[in-house]
């Protein structure tokens, strides 16, 4: 085999690899579902963000608007305050409310958007007022056992008094 | 007391074995520069060690795809999510199974025949014949195969990868019948390409540098005997795949320690 040819067969080689990587970025990563260049920021106040991640998807109707940029503790008001990046694509009425969900029973967390009726659009740097904190589920178990407890109690209580 | 000799005369001996493996490896890449002025000889390289790796590495890459899926699909499909069974295969092999399998096979396709090569060359004296011509044997020999082996890793790294994620890809989406857009988009949403991806091409980087120096270390350092270039073959199998393994979990460890 000639020069020539040995630098071809290294050619295809390199540009199988470069192939590949493009494959593993666009189609086997988050590269190609990024909300890409043009987006906004807004920020919202939860009590309890639960397991979100930054880079957590924020969806509306179940559809990927965009991401979550930051998450950071308000010293003050020991709330969590978390950045979104929406693309510009979507406008949000400001009275929209932002919620922290969970992707099927035991999925990753998210923030669902849903709009409201206000006629003014959110704008870059405001605050979304209405949240819904995370479901924790020990609180929502440790509730759940009270309340069966109350129930129990009282229920007992009414029969022995008649 | 000789037992202590004995301890001491070991551990010296140890010792001075590293100190030359790491003064070894500091005049190769000081060599480095001068063999990517004669380009041809690299390219030549990469198409021995690259090229010629391809079919093992792509044929691995694909069987480690299907097996997983199918696998992970039977322990998946138990609780309802064998749609992230995709994700499952493609974070365990773009973070661990396609850096350190690629570069076990490496070591075992590409750097026994770099040591079997420049053990012959030692013991045919052809290297001692380029240096009384004043031709250093380390740029002219050894360099561009380890500019090679830095250069081919990483691509099959990737190749391995791909392959195997499609073949996950035939087993579950063509064959079992996971639905194929929750397949691919459960992965683009938790895969990332920096952390998951670019770190896995990291750790391919050092291992190819690993594989090839301990390579062409034991070839150039063999006995110049037939059983000398049969051992030093050996060696280069055993020590380079422990390296691998040994350098995988400090890898690990400083990279996804944090989430």
């Amino acid at each position: 085999m000639g020069k020539r040819g040995i630098e071809t067969l290294v050619g295809v080689f390199v540009l199988l690899g470069m192939l590949g990587l493009v494959f593993l970025a666009l189609q086997a990563a988050n590269l190609g579902a990024v909300t890409g260049g043009d987006t906004y920021r807004v920020s919202a106040r939860f009590e309890n963000i639960g397991g979100l991640k930054v880079r957590a998807p924020v969806r509306s109707a179940g559809v990927l608007v965009g991401r979550v940029s930051t998450i950071a503790l308000d010293p003050q008001t020991f709330q969590g305050v978390v950045t979104l990046d929406i693309d510009r694509r979507f406008q949000f009425p400001k009275d929209s409310a932002a919620k922290i969900l969970t992707s099927g029973l035991l999925g990753d967390q998210y923030i669902g958007l849903e709009p409201g009726g206000d006629d003014a659009n959110l704008a870059p740097g405001d605050t979304i007022a209405q949240t819904q904190s995370a479901v924790v589920l020990e609180n929502l178990i440790g509730q759940f056992l009270t309340g069966r407890a109350d129930a129990a109690g009282s229920g007992g209580g009414g029969g022995s008094g008649q | 007391m000789n037992a202590i000799a004995r301890l001491g005369a070991i551990a010296l001996e140890q010792f001075r074995g590293w100190g030359h493996a790491a003064f070894f490896f500091l005049e190769l890449l000081r060599a480095v520069p001068a063999s990517l002025r004669r380009f041809g000889l690299v390219v030549a390289q990469i198409h021995a060690i690259g090229n010629r790796s391809l079919v093992i590495i792509l044929a691995s890459g694909l069987a480690v795809g299907f097996v997983l899926a199918l696998q992970m699909y039977y322990a998946l499909v138990t609780y309802g999510a064998a749609e992230s069974l995709g994700l499952i295969v493609n974070l365990a092999l773009v973070r661990e199974l396609s850096p350190v399998v690629t570069a076990l096979l490496f070591a075992g396709r590409a750097g026994t025949s770099l040591t079997a090569e420049i053990g012959l060359m030692k013991a045919g004296e052809q290297l001692a014949a380029m240096e009384l011509m004043a031709v250093d044997p380390k740029s002219r020999v050894l360099a561009p195969r380890l500019v090679g082996g830095i250069v081919s890793m990483p691509i099959l790294c990737v190749l391995f990868s791909a392959i195997g994620i499609l073949g996950a890809w035939v087993v579950a989406v063509m064959l079992i019948g996971v639905d194929a857009g929750n397949f691919w988009s459960i992965m683009q949403t938790q895969v990332d390409v920096w952390r998951d991806v670019g770190n896995g091409l990291v750790k391919a980087a050092v291992f190819g540098v690993i594989c090839t120096v301990v390579a062409l270390y034991q070839g150039y350092e063999t006995e110049a005997t037939p059983e000398g270039v049969a051992y030093a073959t050996t060696r280069t199998v055993v020590i380079s795949s422990l390296w691998i393994l040994g350098m995988d979990f400090v890898l690990t460890a400083m990279m996804f320690s944090t989430p």
